[in-house]
């Protein structure tokens, strides 16, 4: 065992590693929702509310837009999950029992985010000034994009995320492996070949594996779970290009570091497990430690999880997408070049 | 200093993995235009001196030159010019012959009319024309190894390095395939390769027996086996058996090998401990025959002794067993 040093640190390392990881990350309570507000209203009481509604920690204000469709453009792109949205004629409503004085607006596409949220705002709060003799729920809430609450349309795209994740990575880590085994690797080195050309020739035919697996696991969503795609479709299969992309780039990597097939296998299924548990695919990740969440930043699978629900359930564009696509581009540019590094034309 | 004619240089060219040595102070001088041979055993350095010297491998000390270039620091300059086949059939199994071939130009970014011009060449050349739509992995080992070569002077290399490249191979298609590797000496190409049959590196211009990392010999075939300092000693007998046990006493005895019926021995120039220094052979050449004579008429033993030219494998022989009876 300890000629083999990769096999006895995942032995040791990894279940440490992923014990501290998921101890703390896997968690269902929901904790700094990034949220919008607009106040339109700018008075005393309105200001009150919203320090009020604040001052629980599940709701962080990041954003103030100027206007409902501006929170609504965001929520769409993703950037806030959540618009508190309070009309102008908001001192009006305080004395009118009929009517609602503010609107929280949900992004339904996250899993546990909607019913921590709902809680917040309907909770009948002594402290909301003036509020305390009303009849009806004070606060209005919209839960957008997933109107019914089906767990189906939080899940299904994200899962095509995850199913992509774990055929790709698995696909380029044994590629360079099972050459070097086969002894065609030997061959390769001798040539003029340079190592960034071998990586990117391991990569390309796979994308498009991968994009027809995209199309198999598209239909069944839209024709077996029924889940809308609002957004267009060209540019899903661009992000999902990207996406594939980087999947396999940290493949190579993966086959860079292993010596068999089967510790490429391992190493694949350990890459796995932290972007299931940890990309907010299942679990709301804005209740988890910052270090995990910057764990999760690294994942592929944390952004394109982001561009599914996006593109597919909320209809945004790409261009508004931008950020997770950048962070999935440098992690492809990042891994192909560590691979080409690491995969020097020697054998020793 | 770094002669124009010479295809390969090496000075003290030494590797270590870990604490063993694989190659030990090695100095290579190859001219082009010849095929080089390397003799040895399993693990005798072969492998590990030409992954040196074709950059797959850094030495742990020594300088190399390969066709003007310095390694390892050129070694992407030298992949173009250099042909390489590996101990095992190294192409991919499930492309087809004419696969393999193609793709290959392809890394070696041939312009595409060339290239074909050099994929018809070759299937004419090494006949891949009756399994070129094949699987490569369903080929025989003669067929992967004529499109091995094939693939491997697509490129026209200047030099060609062969690890073993016939441990597979039957030998009709070893006999096509030293015609093929004389044919492109004949083309300019310097040819280095690795062998552990002695009937292939009898057909090597020059020769290096390689044992434990050291060049224990070098020189032509010829001369390696006209320099031997060793007596060859033929023994032809009813009962080869008792001959051995009557020769267990010879002092001067190195090697006894049977081939049926007849005994070969390999006997040092005079008698002393098995140190004894080489350079001190000026004994007269019956010296060996007559010695055996003796002893086998002492044991009444009926018996035809007779002297008999030296073969490579005794020369292999003869160089292994004076390095290894060295003490470290």
């Amino acid at each position: 065992m300890s000629r083999d040093r990769l096999t006895l640190g995942m032995i040791v390392g990894i279940p440490l590693m992923q014990m501290i990881i998921f101890g703390f990350g896997i968690n269902n309570d929901v904790r700094h929702v990034r949220t919008g507000v607009v106040d339109l209203a700018g008075t005393q009481a309105s200001r009150a509310l919203i320090a009020d509604i604040g001052a629980s920690q599940v709701i962080d204000f990041v954003a103030r837009p100027r206007g409902v469709e501006a929170l609504r453009a965001m929520i769409a792109s993703g950037k806030i999950q959540v618009g508190l949205y309070i009309p102008p004629d908001f001192e009006r409503r305080r004395i009118d029992a009929t009517r609602p004085v503010a609107q929280v607006i949900i992004d339904g596409t996250h899993p546990g985010v909607e019913p921590a949220v709902r809680a917040i705002a309907s909770a009948p709060l002594a402290a909301r000034s003036g509020l305390q003799r009303r009849a009806r729920p004070t606060i209005e809430v919209l839960t957008e994009f997933n109107p019914e609450r089906r767990t189906a349309v939080q899940v299904v795209p994200a899962l095509i995320g995850v199913i992509l994740n774990m055929t790709m990575v698995i696909f380029t880590a044994i590629a360079l492996v099972r050459e070097r085994e086969r002894g065609n690797l030997e061959l390769l080195i001798m040539t003029p070949v340079r190592s960034v050309e071998l990586m990117i020739g391991k990569l390309l035919p796979y994308v498009a594996v991968g994009l027809i697996q995209t199309t198999i696991v598209l239909l069944t969503a839209v024709l077996l779970f029924d889940v809308p795609v609002n957004g267009s479709v060209w540019q899903l299969y661009l992000g999902a290009a990207l996406f594939i992309a980087a999947t396999l780039a940290l493949g190579l990597v993966i086959s860079t570091l292993a010596s068999t097939q089967f510790q490429a296998m391992q190493l694949g299924f350990f890459t796995l497990l932290p972007s299931i548990l940890l990309s907010g695919f299942a679990f709301p990740f804005e209740g988890s430690p910052r270090i995990v969440q910057y764990f999760a930043q690294v994942l592929p699978l944390t952004h394109f999880v982001e561009i599914l629900r996006g593109v597919i359930v909320r209809g945004a564009t790409l261009a508004s997408l931008w950020q997770p696509l950048a962070k999935l581009s440098v992690f492809l540019v990042l891994a192909v070049t560590l691979a080409a590094t690491r995969f020097h034309k020697r054998l020793d | 200093m770094s002669a124009p004619d010479l295809a390969i240089e090496a000075q003290g060219l030494t590797r270590r993995f870990g604490s063993v040595v694989a190659v030990d102070d090695i100095d290579l001088s190859i001219p082009r235009g010849r095929i080089y041979g390397f003799l040895g055993p399993n693990g005798s350095g072969k492998s590990t001196t030409i992954r040196m010297l074709c950059g797959l491998i850094k030495p742990s000390s020594g300088t190399i030159r390969v066709l003007g270039l310095e390694m390892p620091r050129q070694a992407e300059i030298l992949r173009r010019r250099v042909g390489y086949m590996t101990q095992r059939f190294s192409l991919w199994e499930d492309l087809s012959a004419r696969e393999n071939l193609a793709f290959m130009a392809s890394i070696y970014t041939l312009e595409a009319r060339h290239a074909a011009q050099r994929i018809a060449a070759a299937i004419a050349e090494y006949r891949l024309q009756e399994f070129l739509d094949r699987p490569a992995g369903t080929l025989s080992g003669g067929q992967k190894q004529r499109l091995a070569l094939a693939a491997a002077t697509l490129h026209e290399p200047q030099l060609l390095l062969l690890d073993e490249p016939t441990s597979a191979v039957d030998p009709q298609s070893r006999r096509d395939f030293w015609e093929s590797l004389f044919a492109l000496t004949a083309g300019g190409a310097t040819i280095l390769v690795s062998t552990h049959y002695m009937d292939e590196a009898e057909r090597c211009h020059g020769l290096a027996i390689l044992h434990l990392g050291h060049i224990v010999a070098s020189g032509t075939p010829s001369q390696l086996m006209q320099d031997l300092p060793l007596q060859v000693v033929e023994i032809e007998a009813a009962d080869p058996t008792a001959v051995r046990a009557a020769l267990r006493g010879l002092a001067t005895l190195r090697s006894l090998a049977q081939l049926g019926l007849r005994l070969h021995a390999l006997l040092a120039p005079q008698a002393g401990p098995a140190g004894a220094s080489a350079g001190a052979s000026a004994g007269a050449p019956g010296d060996g025959v007559a010695q055996v004579r003796a002893l086998l008429a002492q044991a009444g033993i009926v018996a035809t002794v007779s002297k008999a030219a030296a073969s490579l494998e005794d020369v292999f022989v003869g160089a292994t067993l004076s390095a290894g009876a060295t003490p470290h």
